[in-house]
């Protein structure tokens, strides 16, 4: 078992486990701190799989900036544990075989696949900053500008609800 | 051709236009201008009638074509069509005539009616009369049909006249389904006609080519069916119950439409196609049975009948059995000729009744009258003659007519004959026992009705005169050769309607003639011993309690056609209609709302519940996707 | 490693976010299963922009490799969007109803 083997399933494992960890913690403040903690590792499959900068990205945008806030809104509606009090312990268990039938219809349908025409690239520049840079800017421009666009009419839409009526 | 039939259309129109006004105005007309005008509009077809009638005597018929009514290209073209020839133009005349009287008459005899119900009395006998115009006028079947059922709706609107007597709305009702059971007889004829020939035009239905195309059965067929409508409309067995209950309606209605004028429209259209029917000689047979059966039962009811109106009713029903009975022994000029006479004694004598009826307050028994003759000699005077006309004595116009139908009768079989003849011997006898009971004798009503008694005022008796003058002479437009005579009806009809030759030689026909008189006034004689002292006839036995109960027909029907149906209905009300398709209704309504409550759960406005439902049909989808 | 233990991983993040959603009652946590959901994706995407099907017709695009990544890029331009909008929203509801329980929810009026 080589070190990227083990690394694989460190972070395979921490991510699983925190994700749990996240849909059972009772207070919301956990939750949050759990999520960023699967997304620590999520970012370390990224570099596993040779997606350096979508991994920074992926730290600086989803556990820096949104999980911030997601925490800020939190703090700021004093959530806690006992927000949550009535717990639906049937629908709860309904939920969860739903789930697991899910994935484990999801999870045999792929062990059905043929996958012998499948290869990993052997190189791992495609992942890097002036790659993705020269792509985006040149094939992608239009939805690049028009993503501008969305954040702008996201940012007005957030003022307007937001706002004291 | 000339101006005369480019005016044509007016015959009709007037009446229609009368009845549209009265109908319209009724409620601030008054009676008088009510009953000019309805009198009037009949008066101006007459004198337009008269002059067509004038003009065809000279040998110009016409046929007239106004419009198309139905249109299939290459199909079917039915066009409203009128056509004037002798045989129409003849009918016009009764119609015309005969209403132009008997509207005159009623403006006297519902004079106590209020203006309202007046005007809609005049509306509709005008209505009436334009259908029956209609009828006669029709060029093809189909405009014939259109003023057949028009009539049938007169004649339910008049019987039940007085809507607020259940009896008589019953009655109306009777009658008017009686109508119907014949009515489709006839539209069955016309639909089996435009299937086999593609028309109903009377000149193109009559011509050689097609009735080539006829099968012998088609023949047969079609004018059973049409002879089915006529027994509806003409009050032949077995359709014949409801004319005796038409006689709920007003007077005055019962001499025009249930006597002279509507009920003949079977016989006119029979005579009008007489080119089939000649073809079809089971049929014949059928007809002249049926006419001789009908002759028969009828008047042997009407012996027993103490109601003065239902006595004439069957009376009638009896004389259109011997118009049937001519018909079906091929000789139509003698039917179209008791049309003609029939119309001016019938008419005659139920108005004659309507004056009695109405100087006695309302009562038509006949054994609360008597002696009437010195109160009321004029209707007393008409009705005689009209009785005379009708017993056949000679000289007057029943003579005439009906001795051509025996004639026809014996020429086609003597037993034929024989009944026929025992049947215009009751008619005397009956005819005579009513004249005797009701205006001889002492008065046995109440003393307050005898005080009543008077003479009908002119607006009655004048009409009384005209038709009792026209039963005499109305007869001398057909004496036969026989008699020195030329038959001027017969030449008249001669271009439209060919009766069968006649092969007896005068010496037979003297000895019917004499026979036939000789028994009359036998049977004349016979009544007057008889009833010429009656005071009033005990309980009924034997022969004589089932004539006075109409030998149970109406008992009879009731038992084999109206309770199976009624029970059948019942059936299909409570069973079927109920339980089965309402259930059925009712069952997806409830099902719909049982699912529904149950369904509702589904919305139970949780969002988790959604999440929870998409998660499984998500779940559902891919199973079948990959693994089904 | 492996594509299909990839595939794997990342359905089994996605399916503990489905589960996630449906347990949950709280807003803000049934928010941040969505945002699981979506990293999932993500990792799958990025995990298929490193192992691709060996035909040489897949090899002649010539921005093979990076298209997933853009992908991916793109994807949490729209959480970020989303994110902001749904907090507020959230922040919206909390004023109103005094509470972050989906189940309060069950009106669609007021």
């Amino acid at each position: 078992m080589n070190i990227t083997t083990l690394a694989f399933f460190l972070l395979s494992f921490i991510a699983v486990g925190s994700a749990i960890m996240m849909i059972t913690s009772k207070s919301p403040v956990h939750s949050v701190l759990w999520l960023i903690v699967v997304f620590f590792s999520i970012s370390g499959h990224y570099i596993l799989l040779n997606a350096q900068f979508l991994a920074v990205v992926n730290i600086i945008v989803y556990a820096g900036a949104i999980m911030v806030l997601f925490l800020f809104v939190v703090m700021l509606m004093n959530l806690n544990a006992e927000t949550e009090p009535i717990k639906n312990y049937r629908l709860q268990l309904i939920g969860v075989l739903a789930g697991g039938a899910l994935l484990l219809v999801l999870i045999s349908a792929i062990m059905r696949i043929d996958v012998e025409q499948v290869v990993q690239m052997k190189t791992g520049d495609a992942g890097l900053i002036k790659v993705l840079g020269m792509t985006l800017f040149k094939n992608y421009i239009l939805p690049f500008e028009i993503s501008s666009v969305l954040f702008l009419s996201a940012m007005i839409g957030a003022v307007i609800i937001g706002k004291k009526d | 051709m000339n101006n005369i039939f480019q005016i044509v259309w007016l015959i009709p129109i007037l009446p229609l236009i009368g009845f549209v006004i009265n109908g319209l105005g009724r409620n601030f007309l008054s009676k008088t201008v009510t009953g000019f005008i309805g009198s009037g509009v009949v008066l101006g077809s007459f004198v337009l009638s008269l002059l067509v009638f004038m003009q065809v005597k000279a040998g110009n018929v016409m046929d007239l074509h106004y419009f198309n009514f139905i249109h299939l290209q290459d199909i079917l073209t039915i066009g409203v069509d009128f056509k004037i020839d002798q045989l129409s133009s003849l009918f016009l005349l009764i119609i015309t005539g005969v209403g132009f009287l008997i509207h005159v008459y009623s403006t006297a005899y519902m004079h106590e009616e209020e203006g309202k119900d007046f005007a809609k009395y005049f509306a509709y006998l005008n209505l009436f009369i334009f259908s029956m115009l209609l009828l006669v006028m029709g060029g093809n079947y189909l405009i014939m049909f259109i003023g057949w059922e028009g009539v049938g709706l007169c004649s339910y609107l008049l019987i039940g006249y007085w809507y607020k007597n259940n009896g008589f709305t019953d009655a109306a009702k009777k009658a008017f389904i009686m109508n119907r059971i014949g009515d489709v007889g006839f539209l069955l004829a016309l639909f089996w006609l435009i299937a086999k020939i593609g028309t109903v035009q009377y000149d193109e239905v009559f011509s050689v080519a097609s009735l080539s195309k006829l099968s012998s059965f088609d023949i047969t067929g079609i004018t059973l069916l049409m002879f089915v409508g006529a027994t509806g409309k003409s009050a032949q067995i077995p359709l014949y119950t409801w004319l005796p209950d038409a006689m709920a309606g007003p007077t005055p209605v019962s001499a025009l439409i249930h006597a002279a004028t509507m009920v003949t429209a079977g016989i006119y259209m029979i005579a009008r196609s007489n080119a089939l029917f000649s073809l079809a000689h089971q049929t014949q047979a059928i007809i002249s049975v049926i006419g001789l059966a009908t002759a028969l039962l009828a008047a042997s009811i009407a012996i027993k009948q103490n109601d003065i109106k239902k006595i004439l009713a069957y009376s009638t029903v009896s004389q259109l059995g011997f118009m049937f009975l001519a018909l079906g022994t091929g000789n139509y000029v003698a039917a179209v000729f008791h049309v003609l006479t029939h119309a001016f004694f019938k008419a005659l004598m139920f108005l004659g009744s309507g004056s009695v009826i109405h100087a006695m307050g309302g009562e038509q028994d006949i054994r609360k009258m008597g002696g009437l003759h010195k109160h009321m000699k004029i209707t007393s005077i008409t009705f005689f003659i009209g009785c005379l006309a009708i017993a056949g004595i000679p000289g007057f116009s029943g003579f005439f007519s009906k001795d051509e139908i025996l004639a026809g009768a014996f020429n086609h079989g003597v037993v034929f004959y024989s009944i026929a003849l025992f049947t215009a011997l009751l008619t005397a006898f009956y005819m005579f026992r009513l004249y005797i009971i009701t205006f001889t004798g002492k008065f046995r009503g109440s003393h307050d009705q005898e005080h009543h008694l008077h003479e009908s005022p002119a607006a009655m008796t004048l009409p009384l005169i005209v038709l009792a003058i026209l039963s005499i002479i109305g007869g001398y437009i057909g004496i036969p050769e026989v008699l020195g005579g030329h038959h001027e009806l017969a030449a008249f009809l001669s271009p439209v309607v060919r009766s069968e030759e006649m092969s007896l030689s005068h010496n037979t026909e003297y000895l019917l003639m004499g026979l036939s008189t000789l028994l009359v006034l036998i049977s004349i004689f016979f009544a007057w011993v008889t009833f010429k002292n009656y005071q009033s006839e005990g309980e009924s036995k034997g022969l004589a309690k089932i004539l006075e109960n109409k030998w149970y027909v109406d008992e009879l029907y009731e038992a084999v056609v109206t309770n199976p149906l009624r029970k059948i209905a019942l059936f299909f009300n409570n069973i079927i209609e109920r339980k089965g398709i309402d259930g059925m209704v009712n069952g997806v309504g409830k099902a719909v709302n049982y699912g529904s409550r149950q369904m509702r759960w589904l919305q139970s406005g949780q969002v988790g519940a959604y999440v929870l439902l998409m998660v499984i049909g998500m779940l559902l989808l891919f199973i079948i996707q990959l693994f089904l | 490693m492996d594509i299909q233990v990839y595939i794997a991983l990342s359905l089994t993040l996605f399916t503990i976010g489905i589960v996630g959603v449906l347990v949950r009652r709280n807003a803000i946590i049934i928010f941040m299963c969505v945002e699981l959901m979506l990293n999932a994706v993500n990792l799958l995407l990025v995990a298929f922009s490193k192992m691709h099907a060996a035909s040489p017709a897949v090899k002649a695009l010539p921005t093979y490799a990076s298209d997933a990544q853009i992908f991916v890029f793109f994807i949490m331009v729209v959480a970020a969007a989303e994110v902001s909008v749904g907090l507020a929203i959230i922040v919206m509801m909390y004023r109103n109803i005094h509470s972050v329980d989906v189940n309060f929810l069950n009106r669609l009026k007021n």
